[in-house]
């Protein structure tokens, strides 16, 4: 999966590690390996490999991890884009 | 209770088909519920999936020889990660399914494997919580289950991780094809209007002729982006998705050009090559939502500065094509 890096910087995860409990079912779901547990806490290897799928978050048991999670698709992003301008709210993807 | 075999039949290779090419994607579901693969006892391991065909035959396939219980979840006939993160693939559904099926009735332990990538929508403590149930989150792929089940439900690393491989990008490009249908259809109506308006008001044998010439540009620009962009990923120089499009769309731009260019004006000759690299830009742009590693923030980032120059370039087009018959 390293042959693929997307755009830097613009990835909303965050990690508090003050609530963190260590209990590393967040390292165990991420889908891109860059969640560890290490002496000091959570460690996030390589931020920018993040595609903010939310699988961490979702299963913190104390709200350590945030992310606005989504769908990384052009077609739903208009797609939200268009429902927006119109004021509709029915949400139909491609998949 | 419904038995599943861990072969596929002559219909599942058609429905597969159906389903790669597009034609049946949004109807190629299984009946929710709790299926036996081999013969499982109360002691089988309960492997949760979605109701998507394609998800629920990748796991069946992967099963041969193993004894367990398929709990299908309804996801609307979406697939595991993309429902997940639709949010039909969620704890609530999850809970749903466990006390719809009686699954308590018929194992005696308190268990859940369910495939990593649903973890998006299913929140491992909140199962727990509703009906007592472990989950257990499996490897990526259906096809690692055997190693997990036998190593005593462990991964290794290489199973917790997407891959986009040449193949796995390969089978999306007919449904990527498949979608273009209908605004394709729209287009050559549209295209072969514009192109026989010239100092005759409307020109029949110019509508064919000049028509064909940018439909021709169009397909050359979705072959760019909708065929050699997903193919070459990996190579195309850029982050973003809509330069990788302009990179692979280069080539059939050119190609257009040393085709078309002896029939046609300079005007016409930059909206061609414009035109096809619009279309390769924009497909390729498209595609982020089919890989596994585009994330919303980057999406909605360079779609902010590709969306605008591919309409300047298609209004720039427009403007060329029509001035062409005029100069």
């Amino acid at each position: 999966m390293h042959d693929y890096r997307y755009i830097d910087g613009v990835v909303t995860l965050e990690v508090d590690r003050l609530r963190c409990v260590a209990c590393g079912n967040c390292v165990v779901v991420c889908p891109h390996r860059i969640l560890s547990l290490t002496a000091e806490g959570l460690e996030v290897s390589d931020r920018d490999l993040c595609m903010e799928c939310g699988a961490c978050a979702r299963n913190c048991p104390v709200e350590a991890i945030t992310v606005s999670p989504g769908v990384g698709c052009a077609v739903a992003i208009m797609t939200a884009w268009i429902n927006r301008l119109v004021g509709r709210k029915v949400l139909s993807g491609c998949c | 209770m419904p038995q599943v075999a861990a072969t596929a039949s002559i219909r599942d290779f058609w429905g597969t088909i159906g389903a790669r090419t597009g034609v049946i994607r949004r109807n190629y579901k299984v009946a929710p519920g709790l299926y036996a693969a081999g013969s499982p006892g109360p002691q089988s391991p309960v492997l949760v999936t979605a109701n998507y065909k394609l998800s629920f035959d990748a796991l069946r396939l992967s099963l041969a020889g193993i004894d367990a219980w398929l709990l299908v979840v309804d996801t609307r006939g979406i697939n595991v990660w993309c429902a997940a993160g639709k949010g039909s693939f969620s704890t609530s559904e999850v809970l749903h399914s466990v006390h719809h099926s009686r699954l308590k009735e018929v194992v005696s332990h308190r268990q859940l494997i369910l495939p990593q990538l649903a973890a998006t929508g299913v929140a491992a403590q909140a199962v727990r919580k509703g009906c007592g149930c472990a989950v257990r989150f499996g490897p990526v792929r259906a096809a690692d289950l055997p190693a997990f089940l036998r190593n005593s439900m462990q991964c290794d690393e290489s199973m917790r991780e997407v891959t986009f491989s040449l193949r796995e990008r390969a089978v999306l490009i007919p449904v990527e094809l498949f979608l273009l249908a209908k605004p394709l259809l729209a287009a050559i109506v549209l295209v072969l209007i514009l192109s026989g308006i010239g100092p005759a008001i409307f020109s029949p044998a110019a509508a064919l002729n000049r028509g064909l010439i940018l439909l021709a540009a169009t397909g050359l620009g979705i072959i760019g982006g909708a065929v050699l962009a997903p193919l070459l990923l990996p190579w195309l120089p850029g982050r973003q998705f809509w330069c990788k499009g302009l990179v692979s769309g280069a080539p059939c731009a050119l190609s257009a050009w040393l085709l078309f260019a002896p029939q046609l004006g300079l005007p016409e000759q930059l909206a061609l090559v414009l035109w096809t690299e619009t279309v390769s830009s924009y497909l390729a742009m498209n595609f982020t939502g089919s890989t596994p590693f585009t994330s919303p923030s980057g999406v909605e980032f360079e779609m902010r500065r590709g969306l605008p120059a591919q309409l300047a370039a298609a209004c720039l087009t427009l403007a060329l094509w029509l001035a062409g018959p005029f100069i």
